[in-house]
């Protein structure tokens, strides 16, 4: 379904891809089966795999979102670029702080200094 | 997107009338505020990834605190507040087509759908923050967990006022509007106050799903399903050693253990606090789009705007699609 052009128009929009309806409800349909597979998975325990199964999941999940719903596929590549470059600055952000953080907890103090003996239990306070 | 007349060529809603004037051409003005928008949800990446960045240390360096806090949080509301953003992802997405496509009547439900869905992921959220407030579950320096809740369904009631009130104005604006014959103001204003009745919808699945959940599962799956009377007192602390003068107790004593979950609550309301924030951010614009669809502003030749507010409700999304599995599926 065309508008009529204007004579001042110089480009068309031919290049501007609509996404097909099935296309939508295929990646909706995606989405919906790996977050039951994500819910699933949480339920049992993968042990030092938790971490990695679950964020490779969300990944696949947000890479869908990105490619399809916000049409990163069907766009130039430059708007993609952008985006990548974000991430690699969040992977740098926290792949950085955690080399710190391992590096100096033996010095962090805890929040806490306690006695040797067994705690006492805490006067159950209402919250402050 | 800016609306400025330039010496317009045409009276209809196409692209001359919103061709801004520093623009060579649509085309460049529609490449320019996409490209605008996704530096826009670059920044956004990074505002959400500090808080990414504490949860990533915190949880490194205190694995069972985390997985302790896991109690307090329902997996079914996460689940079904995460369905519902996926849908409403699906309803933008669609919309943004049928902005391209010209099919204004089908663009003005989508983005009323969409709206409702935000109403209603908000209203599952106003759920379990007012179930946590009840039982102290709070941020750090506040976390105080009891037993049971004394005050059955108050904090409820008074996480409902933001949303009563919003039905109330938007009632009072529908009358305004209606009475001096404003028709499209009118119909914007019911549609909006439709979308936002979503809120008690979501209300009531937030409050339904752990009951139907607890009556299926019983007394089987209640060491799974979340139970709000089943709380843990601290066991007595290990030993402790000496460091530096001071007396440092053994990783994950219970009462460290209990400040640490009291870290991931910090963590848990920032988050999706900061995300509820987005959430209503993003509500308001759609709500604008949507007046604009129905002063039929949208068209083949201009749909940029929605297509940016497309963008931004997707990062919404991705941003929950990522806080769901860290915040609700640990441990």
């Amino acid at each position: 379904m065309t508008a009529s052009h204007s004579p001042a128009q110089s480009h068309s929009h031919a290049s501007h891809h609509v996404t097909p309806v099935r296309q939508l409800l295929a990646v909706f349909g995606a989405l919906v089966g790996l977050t039951i597979l994500t819910v699933i998975l949480g339920q049992l325990n993968l042990g030092s795999w938790e971490i990695a199964v679950t964020m490779t999941i969300a990944t696949i999940k947000a890479a869908l979102v990105a490619l399809f719903f916000m049409h990163l596929r069907y766009d130039s590549g430059f708007n993609a670029m952008v985006f990548g470059f974000s991430l690699l600055f969040v992977a740098l952000f926290i792949g950085l702080t955690m080399i710190d953080a391992e590096q100096y907890q033996p010095d962090v103090v805890p929040p806490k200094p306690m006695n040797e003996a067994a705690v006492e239990p805490k006067e159950r306070a209402s919250p402050e | 997107m800016s609306e400025s007349a330039t010496v317009s060529h045409s009276s209809e809603g196409g692209e001359d009338r919103f061709l801004a004037h520093h623009f060579g051409s649509a085309q460049q003005q529609f490449d320019a505020g996409k490209l605008g928008m996704w530096l826009f949800l670059v920044t956004e990446v990074l505002f959400f990834s500090g808080l990414f960045c504490a949860y990533a240390v915190y949880r490194s360096l205190h694995p069972e605190a985390f997985a302790d806090a896991d109690r307090f949080l329902d997996v079914s509301l996460g689940a079904a507040n995460t369905i519902v953003l996926l849908f409403s992802s699906l309803t933008m997405a669609w919309a943004v087509r049928a902005a391209q496509l010209g099919q204004n009547e089908l663009l003005k439900w989508l983005l009323t759908i969409t709206l409702a869905c935000a109403s209603l992921f908000l209203g599952v959220k106003a759920v379990e923050y007012a179930h946590k407030w009840e039982i102290g579950v709070l941020w750090a320096g506040s976390f105080q967990p009891l037993e049971h809740s004394d005050q059955h369904g108050v904090a409820l009631l008074w996480f409902c006022v933001p949303a009563v009130v919003t039905l109330f104005g938007l009632g009072i604006a529908w009358t305004v509007a209606w009475t001096i014959k404003a028709r499209i103001l009118a119909y914007w204003i019911l549609l909006l106050l439709a979308s936002n009745a979503a809120f008690f919808i979501g209300v009531g699945a937030g409050k339904a799903i752990p009951a139907v959940e607890h009556a299926i599962l019983g007394s089987i799956g209640q060491e799974q399903s979340h139970d709000e009377h089943h709380g843990e007192t601290p066991a007595p602390v290990a030993a402790a050693y000496e460091f530096e003068g001071m007396i440092v107790p053994t990783t994950d004593s219970a009462e460290t253990k209990q400040v640490y979950t009291g870290v991931f609550f910090s963590i848990y309301y920032v988050m999706t606090g900061l995300h509820a924030v987005h959430i209503l951010a993003g509500m308001g614009v759609i709500a604008w789009i949507l007046w604009r669809t129905l002063k039929h502003h949208f068209g083949p030749n201009y749909y940029g705007p929605v297509d940016y507010v497309g963008l931004y409700w997707h990062l919404v999304d991705l941003v929950w699609i990522f806080l769901f599995p860290l915040l609700y599926l640990i441990g």
